[in-house]
């Protein structure tokens, strides 16, 4: 036990003297938070529209009004007739412009019925998209508000709910993933850069020549970057409650095992890649391509799995990430219990298994 | 001679891979306090019998025993009367002199204490003091392999192998190495080392050659030049190596 506790010393002494690993370590969370929570957004905030406004009554004042109250959108541009639309979206000022037609007020109380014309700038068609949907929201909830007051024969109103997340916050989709990323970041990228490097520098048979046994070689390695992972697991779930205002729904204690087993699973696999290359630089990539574009395209975390190639959603199925998101979110977000996710929980701990069972096959054959 | 106390002894020691036998019934003993040359072309075979040796390996047949210790049941007890050093004369470049000490003694399970008094000895032996607290990667080559060899005999073990020990190393830096080397053997160290240097081979007690993964010759210097009838080991050295390849 002795000779362990200086091992995993020395194993701190690499990681705080190497600015690029402490970078990894503790800015890198930290700005992947933000920049997910705050760039990488599709909530609409302040989009700028510009108003045609053919009819000038009542009605279409209060609706003007609201879509400039409502917070999503700030009037920047009012128009007075159709040929300076073009212009406004080729010079770039407006997103959408909302053209009311002539007469309203009075078609509304004539006929029961008057038209808004959306129009919106497509040349990015996600946020156009959103625009067009708040927008048509924004009237809706005018309109059946109106209704009230007034009794016309029967009306039908959707009303739409986004379940455990009202206001389709970015962060609420983005936390689950980053965490997955960060965490295969640090336990199977450091992991397996740092056994290699043993190798490479010849310390490697230094130490096994030593009495140190290669179970524990192992494990003094790879202890330090499991109790680092948790500190950034703790910092991501700070950061997300109070910076972004994401509650945690589900049991706290659950997820910090969820996470543990997720940590153990990536050094897992970090030791499997350090087994598999004597150098750096392969062990490098490996864990860039292999690991962590998969945890970011290929998991549910930017881009939903239903909507991708069957061959891409099988890739989908043996990545890990995937099967963390899908525990995360139910944890977090709906407020889950072990009950919903230990199908998850299962399939993680068979892939420890694996690559456990073949990392010690490996290095075996190594040494045999 | 035949009264000194043998520390190795190997016996019909057969290793392969696969169809490939990298050692063919190697028969050798080594006796405590000499320094045993271990020779060879690069793919004779040295490295797996060292491995074996460091029981990092098993044999496919055969025995050998360590300072006592079986290779195939004792292998722990094998790691801790030995020193290693590779030919990469590895230290941690990011850890300081000490810390290095600290870390490789420790590993051996010496007591904190041990560790004090032998981190003082060996650094006023190597003159290393104003630098203990320095980075080996800010220490010139020559420093870093005697601390290797130092840290690698700083548990005191009975026996140390030196796998190439001098590789890449420029003649003035050699030589200081191996007055260390003859340092410990005085202090009853054994030291088991490969070389492919042939002049270094005149500095051993007595020196094995492999070739083609068997013991081709093994005598002393002296004897070795007289067998082959040569003036230099290097002679003897291609004498044996032609042999094998008109076989």
């Amino acid at each position: 036990m002795k000779h362990f506790k200086g091992f995993v010393i020395k194993e701190f002494y690499h990681i705080f003297r190497d600015r690029r690993t402490l970078a990894i370590l503790f800015i890198m969370p930290i700005i992947q938070m933000l920049l997910f929570g705050y760039v990488v957004t599709n909530e609409i905030k302040d989009a700028k529209i510009g108003i045609l406004d053919h009819s000038q009554d009542v009605v279409t004042r209060k609706i003007t009004d609201k879509l400039a109250s409502s917070g999503y959108f700030i009037i920047t541009k009012v128009l007075s007739n159709e040929t300076e639309i073009e212009d406004c979206f080729r010079k770039g000022t407006v997103k959408e412009v909302v053209v009311f037609e002539p007469d309203f007020a009075i078609k509304l109380e004539r006929d029961n019925k008057a038209s808004i014309h959306l129009i919106a700038d497509a040349s990015d068609a996600n946020t156009a998209n959103l625009i067009v949907n708040y927008t048509s929201a924004i009237v809706n909830d005018y309109v059946t508000k109106e209704n009230k007051t007034v009794t016309i024969p029967m009306q039908i109103g959707i009303e739409s709910r986004m379940l455990y997340n009202e206001e389709l916050k970015g962060v609420y989709m983005f936390v689950p993933g980053t965490m997955a990323l960060i965490l295969i970041l640090i336990s199977a990228l450091l992991t397996s850069v740092s056994i290699v490097r043993e190798k490479e520098l010849g310390t490697m048979e230094i130490l096994l020549a030593s009495p140190l046994r290669p179970l524990q070689i192992i494990i003094g390695k790879v202890m330090p970057y499991a109790v680092l992972s948790f500190v950034n697991v703790i910092t991501i779930l700070l950061l997300s409650n109070f910076v972004f205002g994401l509650p945690i729904q589900g049991s706290i204690l659950l997820l910090l095992l969820e996470c543990m087993l997720f940590i153990i699973l990536s050094l897992s696999l970090g030791i499997f890649i350090s087994t598999s290359t004597n150098s750096q630089q392969t062990a490098m990539m490996i864990s860039m391509m292999g690991l962590m574009l998969p945890a970011i395209m290929l998991s549910g975390f930017i881009y939903p799995l239903e909507n991708m190639p069957l061959i891409l959603q099988w890739i989908c199925h043996i990545n890990p990430s995937t099967y963390f998101i899908i525990i995360v979110k139910n944890i977090m977000l709906k407020g889950l219990g072990i009950m919903s996710v230990w199908k998850e929980t299962l399939v993680l701990l068979g892939m420890i298994v694996f690559f456990i069972t073949m990392s010690v096959r490996k290095f075996k054959i190594r040494l045999e | 001679m035949s009264e000194r106390e043998t520390i190795i002894t190997v016996s019909h020691l057969v290793k392969k891979f696969g169809d490939f036998t990298a050692n063919d019934d190697l028969n050798f003993e080594v006796y405590k306090g000499e320094i045993f040359g271990f020779l060879g072309a690069n793919g004779a075979g040295k490295t797996t019998a060292i491995k074996i040796l460091c029981g990092l390996s098993k044999p496919t047949s055969g025995n050998a025993t360590i300072a006592g210790f079986d290779v195939y049941t004792q292998k722990d007890d094998i790691k801790n009367s030995i020193g290693y050093m590779s030919q990469k004369f590895s230290l941690y470049e990011d850890l300081t002199v000490t810390e290095n000490i600290r870390f490789f003694a420790g590993i051996y399970g010496m007591t904190r204490k041990d560790i004090k008094i032998k981190t003082q000895q060996l650094l006023a032996k190597l003159e290393l003091e104003d630098s203990a607290k320095k980075l080996i990667k800010d220490l010139p080559l020559g420093w870093r392999q005697k601390l290797a060899f130092s840290i690698a005999i700083v548990h005191s073990p009975k026996i140390v192998f030196l796998d190439e020990p001098t590789g890449g190393v420029d003649p003035i830096t050699r030589r200081q190495f191996w007055n260390q080397i003859y340092e410990a053997a005085a202090e009853g160290v054994t030291v088991f080392v490969t070389t492919h240097y042939m002049d270094e081979a005149e500095y051993c007690d007595r020196v094995s050659i492999m070739v083609d993964g068997k013991i081709a010759a093994l005598d002393t210097p002296q004897g070795l030049k007289q067998t082959f009838e040569a003036e230099s080991m290097n002679e003897v050295f291609i004498k044996l190596a032609r042999v094998a390849v008109n076989n």
